[in-house]
């Protein structure tokens, strides 16, 4: 493993004891992805690809095998510190955004940065990220459900660097996006992954992956 | 201005966007304290005010008959002709508690219960007899004056507005169909309040010569009871101690009783009736805790989806706890803080309609009541928070993600 490997998988399995018979949801998956690459998970719905997705996003741990993250072995991590490791090192873009109801689009941002810091943010990088994604100050007031899609889409990528991780994680990042949208947004993805951003994004749409150095294709668990 | 905590921002904001769900649910808080608060501080009114009342004949002893049954307290003069020959007290001892008293102002009551009829009601009283001169120096009129004659009595004011009587008035004692038939007298004078106190309950009684008396219900120089106005309210344990060896030296004769022990007696009715209202009081907590209980599970279940994000975007399990323990608190903390305003305002009216008297209102015991009811009720919305707090804390961030 090189320095500058992000995330290693070696031979992890995810099984999930069901009473009809065990479902390996992954099936003994190794891969490294190295810092700064920009890699599309593929594969059919029920491959796999969302168990690996949440591997990688430290949300799961694996039945055996071990992920690294940074060098972490998030199998031997408390849940405590997993979540940290999710809230400090892994920035996450969601299909439906997922951003927080309650709060400003502004507040959405700052959110993890408080987490971290148990302090408000007085530098200013809030608002510099979100008129980097095209939302100013004034649309930063409003609450998530006052937005387009594309506009939560890209607070949501603003709120994902808030706390500078080591990977940003796309989980079908366009799919609840029109066409014109999910370019401005995959255009986006790309940028920050030519200022040396590791970009991982899930996806079953070919022209979107097209953006990605390598693809992985997942089927039945595996890596194709 | 220092930004809250961001965990208590997101607790504030849900239980604004839920108001009418939040304050239905702080209501139940606000009226479990309030019931709380206004019972206790009735409780402390009552007993500051009998006390105070009590304090006034806190240099009285009295000395009545042991009938041997126990350490029970009845009222003076209610009750108390058996035919028990020692259920008085004879003329014999009472010379004898005025040796032992010494200086003190020792004088002798007859009592009975009868029934009384006037022009307009009729019904039942206590009817005592004291010797003229203890009469004058005992009690006090506000007008009319003392009997001269046997046909002629002062009553407590109390029966003033109860048979609608007034200087001049007559009233007949006992029934026609009685042994001791009905005998007529009028009204010269009427006392002064006295409230509680433990050696004449003159306020709801009629005060006959002793003469009428012995003569009516016979027994003469077989008392009900000795009072014993000590002088020096320090004296008041050797004065009782010297007349107890005095009388009581071969066999229980008397009981000596002062305020202290009616205070006693008073205070822990007083607290069973309390802790009785207070458990009453405490279901109205308990369907409160219930409704918090419901809306903390509600606001849980809405948000799993929210909490799912929360989760995968880095919060800790002890910030989500911490997030729905918060929302808990802000509605007992709110309903327990409107309780005490209104518990304030209520308890207000109620002590004045129950004991008759908002003097002690103000007193420590009393208010005490509003901080105390508000922490158990703001404590109770609290605990209910705690575990659909633990639920949602324990939620996996996964399936928490997946829902709709």
């Amino acid at each position: 493993m090189s320095s500058t490997t992000v995330i290693a998988l070696e031979d992890v399995r995810k099984i999930y004891p069901l009473l009809s018979g065990d479902v390996h949801a992954l099936d003994g998956v190794s891969l490294t992805i190295e810092k700064g690459e920009f890699v599309a998970i593929m594969g059919p719905s029920g491959s796999g690809k969302s168990t690996l997705m949440n591997q990688i996003g430290c949300l799961d741990v694996p039945t055996s095998g071990t992920v690294r993250i940074e060098g972490q072995d998030i199998g031997t991590l408390s849940d405590h510190d997993l979540t940290a490791l999710r809230r400090d090192s892994i920035g996450y873009i969601f299909q439906k955004f997922n951003l927080i109801p309650l709060l400003t689009a502004y507040e959405n941002v700052e959110y993890p940065l408080v987490l971290r810091y148990r302090k408000y943010d007085d530098s200013g990088r809030v608002q510099a990220l979100l008129d980097a994604v095209g939302i100013d100050a004034a649309l930063a007031a409003h609450r998530p459900a006052e937005l387009s899609g594309g506009q939560q889409q890209r607070v949501a990528v603003a709120r994902a660097l808030v706390n500078e991780p080591a990977i940003l994680l796309c989980d079908e990042p366009t799919g609840n996006l029109d066409s014109k949208t999910s370019t401005q947004i995959m255009e986006m993805l790309a940028t920050l992954n030519r200022q040396g951003r590791t970009v991982i994004m899930v996806t079953h749409d070919a022209a979107t992956a097209e953006y990605a150095d390598r693809t992985i294709l997942i089927q039945d668990g595996r890596i194709a | 201005m220092k930004k809250p905590d961001i965990i208590f921002q997101l607790s504030m904001r849900s239980v604004r966007l839920n108001l009418l769900r939040s304050v239905l649910a702080a209501l139940g808080i606000v009226i479990g304290v309030v019931a709380i608060a206004s019972i206790g501080m009735i409780s402390a009114n009552m007993t500051l005010s009998v006390t105070e009342e009590l304090s006034a004949t806190a240099n009285v002893l009295v000395v009545k008959p042991d009938s041997g049954g126990g350490g029970s307290f009845g009222m003076p003069g209610v009750g108390g002709s058996s035919d028990d020959e020692d259920d008085y007290i004879s003329d014999d001892q009472f010379d004898d508690i005025r040796k032992a008293a010494g200086s003190s102002y020792v004088y002798y009551l007859y009592s009975e219960s009868d029934s009384v009829e006037t022009a307009d009601s009729s019904g039942r009283t206590t009817i005592y007899a004291m010797d003229d001169e203890a009469m004058k120096e005992i009690l006090t009129l506000t007008e009319g004056s003392f009997p001269s004659t046997t046909s002629q009595v002062v009553i407590g004011p109390d029966l003033v507005e109860r048979y609608g009587v007034e200087i001049g008035s007559k009233i007949a004692i006992g029934d026609e169909d009685d042994e001791n038939g009905q005998t007529t007298v009028r009204v010269t004078g009427i006392l002064e309040e006295r409230g509680m106190s433990m050696d004449i309950s003159s306020d709801n009684a009629i005060i006959v010569t002793e003469k009428f008396f012995t003569g009516r219900y016979g027994g003469e120089d077989e008392y009900a009871q000795v009072n014993v106005v000590v002088d020096d309210i320090d004296e008041i344990d050797t004065v009782a101690e010297s007349i107890d060896e005095t009388l009581n030296r071969k066999d229980d004769e008397v009981r000596v009783e002062d305020s202290s022990r009616m205070l006693d007696t008073i205070s822990s009715t007083l607290e069973t009736i309390t802790t009785f209202a207070l458990a009453i009081a405490g279901i109205s907590l308990l369907v409160a805790a219930v409704s918090i209980f419901n809306v903390m599970m509600m606001s849980v279940t809405e948000r799993i989806r929210e909490i799912g994000i929360l989760r995968s975007i880095g919060t800790q399990k002890g910030e989500i706890l911490r997030m729905f323990v918060y929302e808990a608190a802000i509605i007992g903390i709110v309903g327990a803080g409107i309780g005490a305003v209104l518990s304030l305002v209520i308890g207000y009216v109620i002590v004045f309609g129950m004991v008759g008297t908002t003097e002690y209102f103000f007193a420590l015991d009393s208010l005490a009541n509003v901080p105390e009811g508000m922490i158990v009720g703001a404590l109770i919305c609290i605990i209910s928070g705690v575990y659909p707090a633990w639920r949602a804390s324990k939620l996996d961030p996964i399936e928490a993600l997946r829902a709709e």
